[in-house]
């Protein structure tokens, strides 16, 4: 804040307006605090707060209203594209935007979120993927890795059991109705800046009114992992981000990502010569 | 002036929601009250309201609360296994004290079940309409007018308690047609609602929430939501008597479509000389306990007739069964009793 003479002093870090001043319940060394801030560094600079309706999820942003200082309501499990949906359609002038995990919207939101994205809906889904469910102590999520070991995949995640892990921006992007879905990281400074665009990009297509936008957020979380937060890091960028991989997927400007089927007959017949 | 118009029941309650100022309706298709979503998906938009069909009932009922957390008068209709799937965010609603009204057209069941009338959702609507401990202010037509009559009053009822509440249809009302006057439109948004999620212009942000990690604080929401069901019960009891100032050795208690069979078969016996009279509650809760209690002490037994295996009748029992003995006959699986049932249950009560 600029002041007289002598007392200028030089900000140069400071909460967002857009985050209250709660000290979060968040595990030491979680990613969701640094999303928590993107997402209102965003609204404070889009000069939105003041007309921003955040849907908060079941899961470890459960809490999410206590943290965004701009008016927030609390879905049920997976439902928040089901409310923000509607918050958006009866007052279209608000900016929506959902915060949801990967049990929340890739496991019993799973439809909520597709349908949603497919209507178009204009408002903004930040999906923070760690690959678990964090809230209820480390359970298998749609999202965790081949291998990788939870309280309910003792033995690592079993593909014969329970396929493989789902990449939700992916399926999202293969929709035909236009949108905006990227996947960012924020296990390391540089890839921080870059989500930080990739969310005020989201932001600006709501607010114009243009389309769906979504952003994935590769998330750490130390606790569940059991690791420190240094190697939750690592393991993201070395475990995670092949799987998962980073970048833009779709844009208004672009279109969907397309899957071309091969040919019906040469591919029959291609299946057929094992003989069966 | 007033013009009575010949309108399917289903397509009376649509209109009626629209000029009681629905701002947007929120629906999956199911039978027998999909000619409710159909009405309104050209209705609604003319109106400058919302239509949208969902993907589900779960998504449907939970746009409602997201739409009633933003202050906008909602509305869904649906069918007992949708009502089903959609108690979800009843709880939630419940739970976060947002008006919305639902209307459950009931087809019988259990499961699937079949497409044909019912009034086996009773217990469903009045004791629990989700998990947690909550109530809807529930309110059961007997007519197409009092289809389109009911919905408009459920929206300033659900606004006047914060509450949600129910208009319990049967199928058989949502697909006859009756003459009905038309409620005239009303004043959109006649209530406040500084509570609701527009955006923090100029104040502290709003939540919209049902979760309470304080046990203390819990208690107390749950503490409100029972004052509020006491005052519904001060102030809302509803109910319709039919020949009770007559001598009546018989009170047939009945609701919704049983009720008009019930007449039907008053005034056969009254032609047999055996006297009857009709008590029909409308508010199925708050349960008019009182009201039933006085008919009954007029009469020397009471008939409960449902289009189930016998649920009012617990409620009934409750009300009036140390002075007075209740008698139970009632049809399901989608089979209505007929006037002559009714005379012949009539007769067997009184012989």
């Amino acid at each position: 804040m600029s002041g007289n003479g002598a007392a200028r002093t030089n900000v140069v870090y400071e909460r967002p307006r857009a985050l209250t001043p709660a000290h979060t319940h968040y595990c030491p060394g979680c990613t969701h605090g640094v999303i928590h801030r993107l997402i209102a560094e965003t609204l404070d600079e889009l000069g939105v707060r003041e007309r921003t309706v955040g849907i908060a999820p079941v899961g470890c942003a459960v809490l999410a209203y206590e943290y965004f200082n701009c008016d927030m309501q609390e879905a049920a499990h997976g439902r928040a594209p089901a409310v923000a949906t509607a918050v958006k359609r009866v007052r279209p002038g608000l900016v929506v935007f959902t915060y949801q995990g990967d049990g929340d919207l890739a496991a019993i939101g799973t439809a909520e979120i597709l349908h949603a994205a497919n209507r178009g809906e204009k408002f903004t889904t930040i999906f923070v993927n760690n690959a678990i469910y964090g809230m209820t102590g480390g359970q298998m999520a749609p999202t965790t890795l081949l291998g990788q070991v939870t309280s309910t995949t003792p033995g690592g995640r079993d593909p014969a059991l329970a396929g493989y892990p789902i990449r939700v921006a992916e399926i999202i992007s293969t929709l035909e109705t236009p949108g905006f879905v990227a996947r960012v990281s924020v296990h390391a400074p540089r890839q921080v800046l870059l989500a930080k665009r990739a969310i005020r990009r989201a932001f600006l297509h709501q607010i114009r009114g243009e389309c769906y936008s979504f952003v994935e957020v590769l998330s750490t979380c130390p606790t569940n992992w059991g690791m420190p937060p240094q190697e939750a890091c690592d393991w993201v960028a070395e475990k995670m981000i092949p799987y998962y991989p980073l970048g833009v997927l779709k844009t208004p400007r672009t279109g969907r990502v397309r899957i071309e089927p091969r040919p019906l007959e040469a591919a029959l017949d291609e299946e057929a010569a094992d003989g069966v | 002036m007033a013009n009575r118009v010949l309108m399917k029941g289903a397509e009376a309650l649509a209109e009626a929601a629209v000029r009681a100022g629905a701002e947007a309706y929120f629906c999956y298709p199911i039978t027998p009250q999909t000619e409710v979503a159909e009405y309104l998906a050209r209705r609604m938009p003319e109106a400058g309201g919302v239509f949208l069909q969902a993907e589900s009932e779960l998504a449907a009922a939970n746009m409602l609360y997201g739409a009633a957390g933003a202050g906008a008068r909602v509305f869904t209709s649906s069918s007992s296994p949708g009502i089903s799937l959609m108690s979800e965010a009843f709880s939630y609603l419940a739970g976060a004290e947002l008006p919305a009204v639902v209307v459950n057209v009931m087809r019988c069941g259990p499961g699937l079940g079949g497409v044909l009338a019912s009034q086996a959702d009773y217990f469903q609507a009045t004791k629990a309409p989700g998990h947690g401990g909550f109530r809807f202010l529930v309110l059961a037509p007997a007519s197409v007018q009092e289809m389109a009559d009911l919905t408009t009053e459920a929206f300033d009822l659900a606004d006047r308690y914060r509450s949600p509440v129910m208009v319990l249809a049967d199928g058989m009302l949502a697909q006859m047609m009756e003459p009905v006057v038309l409620p005239e439109a009303n004043g959109r948004h006649a209530i406040a609602k500084p509570w609701a999620t527009t955006g923090a212009k100029g104040r502290a942000p709003n939540i919209v929430t049902s979760l309470y990690l304080d046990p203390e604080k819990l208690e107390r929401v749950n503490d409100r939501l029972v004052a509020k069901y006491r005052e519904m019960h001060e102030k809302e009891i509803r109910f319709e008597e039919f020949r009770t100032d007559l001598p009546h050795r018989l009170l047939i208690v009945a609701f919704g479509t049983v009720a008009r069979i019930a007449r039907t078969a008053i005034a056969t016996l009254a032609e047999e000389g055996l006297s009857a009279a009709l008590f029909r509650p409308i508010s199925l809760f708050p349960f008019p306990e009182a009201a039933l209690r006085r008919a009954a002490e007029r009469a020397e037994r009471v008939l409960v007739v449902e289009m189930n295996t016998g649920q009012m009748v617990e409620d009934v029992e409750a009300a009036v069964a140390e002075t007075r003995p209740v008698d139970f006959y009632g049809r399901s699986g989608g089979m209505t009793p007929t006037p002559e049932e009714v005379v012949e249950a009539a007769r067997r009560a009184l012989a």
